[in-house]
């Protein structure tokens, strides 16, 4: 069973963009995504592997067919929220983390 | 390996350059010694473009030669000696300084001088030809003090000779023998309107004047006695009457020469002896002298091939169709263009209203074009040309290709009809299957086509026919061009942004809930986000705009490779107090940033962590400072010199002007960045002529250049408008920026655009300055609309604590980024490279 941790508020992050987390000692972005009326979270890990920065919870959220992606704001390569996969190469793969609405509070779990 | 043989290059003309381009590209030039003498003090440079050096006084302009070419190409140039001797025997060429070279083959290209008849009082002072740019700056040293000038010869260089007299606002006078101007090119009803158009650009013609002498002038310097009894009094006189081949050389080494003149050679281009070549228009061929570029380079080619055996061309005689614009005019003569054939037909088209002249001449059965001249409107003549060189036939009623088409279709063939061998380019000589076989390579716009082929670079008139065949092409290939913006919308920047305008939209999510699909990506939401700033220039961190940004946007400074942020304040035309650079060292020293200037004449401080940029603005903000927008597609500086407060060969305040500017755009929205300059003389310490508008001080205001761009391709600019000013200037500027962020693509710089603009210059001058579109009431209002809403974003940020608190690294910590680490290197930071990285805590 994962332990749910709490984060932040959700207005804390503003609609359609991240924010990043300290999470066990990790960087976590976390996502604010509205598609279609609905408030969406995903959460991947802040690192990305081509910049060797921390720097993904900056990017712009968007879709590529029916994938919904964050594009790294150094190189501009995309990373699927769901699964941490980037679509330019999937050889490359980031660390996803769950994460939940709970009332107001958005929290993640390992 | 043999040894290299000596090859003479004799004559450093457009020709003659022609051929060593030739050679080079041929990638034989290894093969040679190749030896090049130049009588004149600067290589090779664009006589066909002579008049151009009055725009802007610098032989740069029109300068022919690659930077580097002579040096990468191992070509030895002596300029300003030519070769006074070639003896055949010994085979050695002798310099006027002395030089003694022997050679192995010789390519003569010693071109022409201008013809001037021996009128008693042709030798007197203030007496001039028009050929090279020392010419040039004769007469313009002369033209200071004379308020006439003549020139003697309506053909196509007297009139060219006639605008430049013109463009010294000297009183201007055409003096022709014949009874028409142009007399070779242009029939009796093409003259009579030139004539008139002529006259209305206020130069006086005279024509079936003969010249009997040149006196001292009772009210002006020289008077000129004709024939007919009548005199003009004048203080310049130009001769342009024709030119005669430099064949001295030959003459004096007894090769064949022609009746009057002139080189004699065979297709290959060789002379009487196997190893001395002639090109350009000291050739003769098929007794005929070539006074055209095109021709020349053809035959710098047939050289070119015959010499090192890479290629099989020959000359074959040229066409002398030739269309250009004369004072504005467009005149154009193809073929037969005064009906000489026997049993032709003419068919002739008059319009007094519009001063047009349009005439063809075709076969007795009405099937082929032998010939047609244009006056007033030369658009026709690619089509007509190529009717004439492939011998296509013609439409049923041929006279329906030179009337106006009242149903707004064009008349006449399409592109497809023309076969591979049709010459698109003649002065490139490019042909169809050139421009088909680039696109197969891959180009998609007329800027590649240029780039690979060089078609449409020289006098540009083919460029709507090349346009036509390089858009056929990609459609047959079912290359779409897909000008999708991305897989968001299907539609270009240019169509978003009239959508945004006609529906009044003012946010993203109503853009594309109406009019595209998906959640939007990196490429649409900045774009849309720029669109809107331009449209209505709301704050760009206003909700939901913020979400469109760019992370260099939303945090209002340059993200940097380690994440971290450089911050640029604005420093209007770089001017700047001692307090306020105190302000930045200590800013500087206290955050501990790494400080560069930059190029643009203001201070770059790195190494900004996302938590420290609020901080670091309050200080900046409290000091005076603005944002300087170096994370934005907006301006950024307007670079200038100290200009005439300081300098003493200013003749403007480009100072205050730099000033005056950068305050007035910054904060402009564009489709990319954009970059001014001034500078206070025609010495031009600015730049300007790098920078997407240069503005450069003349005695009477300032000349405004536009397009230019430095970086990965740079451009000269191009020479907008002359002596305006301030008004006019600040005007013509709003225009050609909201122009811009209306018309380009998405991160397509000014100097991109204008390469692909239809009727480039001229036409982007037709709409800026003559309004032809009647947009510019709007395009004015709308500059005005953002210039006076302007805000510095920082300024608003740093008041809204809400937004200051998105600013920490961590939505819940107050920890910093453990993996910004800096070194140091020369007394400052910097970020630590990949070898220094230690291993990263954040990944598993």
């Amino acid at each position: 069973m994962s332990k749910w941790v709490d984060i932040c508020n959700l207005d804390e992050i503003l609609p359609n963009m991240g924010r990043c987390a300290l999470f066990e000692d990790q960087q976590v972005a976390i996502f604010r995504v509205i598609k279609a009326g609905k408030e969406l979270l995903y959460a991947i890990n802040n690192y990305c592997p081509f910049s060797e920065a921390n720097v993904l919870s900056r990017g712009i959220i968007g879709s590529l067919a029916d994938k919904v992606v964050i594009a790294s704001p150094i190189y501009k390569q995309h990373f699927d929220l769901t699964n941490g996969l980037c679509v330019e190469d999937e050889s490359v793969s980031l660390k996803t983390y769950e994460v939940r609405l709970e009332g107001n509070t958005v929290q993640l779990a390992g | 390996m043999s040894k290299r043989s000596n090859l003479v290059v004799i004559g450093n003309g457009p020709v003659g350059h022609s051929f060593l381009e030739s050679l080079v590209e041929s990638g034989n030039s290894g093969n040679y010694n190749i030896i090049v003498f130049g009588e004149e003090p600067r290589p090779a440079y664009d006589r066909v473009h002579l008049t151009h050096w009055f725009k802007t006084r610098d032989a740069a302009d029109i300068n022919m030669v690659e930077e580097g070419f002579y040096q990468a190409n191992d070509i030895t140039l002596y300029t300003s000696d030519k070769i006074t001797d070639i003896d055949r025997s010994r085979k050695v060429v002798t310099s006027q300084s002395g030089q003694e070279i022997s050679y192995d083959k010789i390519i003569l290209a010693t071109g022409s001088f201008p013809f001037v008849p021996p009128v008693p009082g042709h030798k007197r002072d203030n007496v001039f030809v028009y050929r090279t740019i020392e010419d040039l700056e004769e007469i313009t040293a002369a033209a200071q003090t004379g308020k006439v000038g003549t020139v003697i010869g309506g053909g196509l260089l007297g009139l060219e000779a006639a605008k430049a007299l013109k463009d010294l606002e000297l009183e201007t006078h055409v003096v022709e023998f014949a009874p028409r101007l142009m007399a070779v090119q242009v029939d009796d009803g093409g003259g009579n309107m030139l004539r008139k158009k002529i006259t209305d650009l206020g130069v006086s013609v005279h024509t079936q004047k003969n010249t009997q002498n040149i006196s001292d002038g009772d009210n002006a310097f020289h008077k000129m006695s004709f024939a007919d009894g009548e005199v003009l009094e004048t203080d310049i006189i130009v001769f342009s009457a024709g030119i005669r081949p430099r064949d001295e050389l030959a003459r004096s080494s007894d090769l064949k020469l022609g009746e009057r003149g002139g080189i004699v050679i065979n297709n290959n281009c060789l002379t009487s002896d196997a190893d001395i070549y002639a090109i350009g228009e000291v050739a003769l061929w098929d007794n005929k002298i070539y006074g055209l570029i095109a021709p020349g380079n053809a035959m710098a080619q047939a050289a070119c091939d015959h010499l090192t055996g890479a290629g099989t061309s020959e000359f074959a005689g040229a066409d002398m169709s030739t269309k250009l614009k004369l004072m504005g005019v467009d005149v154009a003569s193809i073929g037969d263009a005064h009906g000489n054939t026997p049993n032709s037909r003419s068919y002739t088209y008059v319009n007094d209203r519009e001063e047009v002249y349009k005439k063809i001449v075709v076969s007795s059965d009405d099937k082929y074009l032998l010939g047609a001249v244009l006056i007033g409107d030369a658009s026709e003549y690619g089509t007509l040309l190529q009717y004439m060189l492939n011998k296509m036939e013609l439409p049923a009623e041929p006279e329906g290709l030179i009337l106006p088409q009242t149903d707004g279709k064009s008349a006449g063939l399409g592109v497809d009809a023309l076969p591979d061998t049709a010459q698109l380019c003649s002065c490139m000589n490019v042909t169809k299957a050139d421009v088909v076989n680039a696109v197969e390579a891959g180009a998609v716009n007329i800027g590649d086509i240029k780039t690979v082929t060089k078609a449409a670079t020289g006098c540009g008139g083919c460029s709507a026919l090349v346009t036509q065949v390089l858009n056929s092409e990609l459609e047959k290939l079912g290359v779409e061009v897909n000008t999708d913006l991305c897989e968001h919308f299907s539609y270009t920047r240019q169509d978003l942004l009239n959508i945004i305008r006609v529906e009044q939209i003012k946010s993203f999510e109503d853009l594309i809930a109406k009019h595209g699909s998906g959640l939007g990506c990196d490429i649409c939401k900045p774009t849309v986000g720029s669109l809107l700033a331009s449209c209505w220039n709301d704050y760009i961190l206003k909700k939901p705009l913020h979400a469109l940004q760019d992370t260099n946007d939303y945090f209002m400074g340059n993200m940097q490779k380690d994440g971290t942020y450089s911050i640029v304040p604005r420093i209007p035309g770089g001017e700047i107090t001692p307090d306020k650079l105190i302000v930045l060292g200590e800013v500087a020293k206290k955050y501990n940033l790494y400080t560069k200037i930059t190029g643009g004449q203001r201070v770059d401080l790195f190494g900004a962590r996302s938590e420290q940029l609020p901080l670091i603005w309050q200080i900046l903000v409290d000091a005076g400072f603005e944002t300087g927008h170096a994370y934005g597609k907006s301006l950024r500086t307007v670079k200038s010199c100290v200009g005439s407060t300081w300098c003493r060969y200013g003749v403007q305040d480009s100072m205050e002007m730099a000033i005056l500017l950068e305050n007035r755009y910054k904060g402009l929205r564009s489709p990319h960045k954009l970059k001014m300059a001034v500078s206070g003389c025609t010495r031009e310490c600015a730049e300007a002529q790098s920078k997407d508008v240069g503005i450069i001080a003349t005695e009477n205001g300032w000349n405004m250049y536009v397009c230019g761009n430095g970086g990965m391709k740079p451009r000269h600019a191009d020479l907008f408008a002359s002596d305006l000013d301030d008004v006019t200037l600040i005007r013509y500027i709003d225009r050609f920026y909201m122009f811009y962020v209306r018309t380009a693509d998405r991160l397509q710089r000014t100097s991109v655009w204008m390469d692909n603009m239809e009727g480039g210059l001229d036409y982007l001058k037709s709409v800026i300055i003559d309004d032809k579109l009647s947009v510019c009431e709007e395009l004015e209002k709308e500059m005005s609309g953002i210039v006076n809403t302007y805000q510095c974003e920082w300024k608003t940020t740093l008041k809204d604590p809400e937004r200051m608190a998105r600013f920490s690294h961590f939505v819940n910590s107050d920890k910093q980024d453990e993996n910004v680490v800096f070194i140091q290197e020369r007394e400052q930071i910097r970020p630590r490279n990949k070898t220094e990285s230690i291993e990263v805590v954040t990944i598993d």
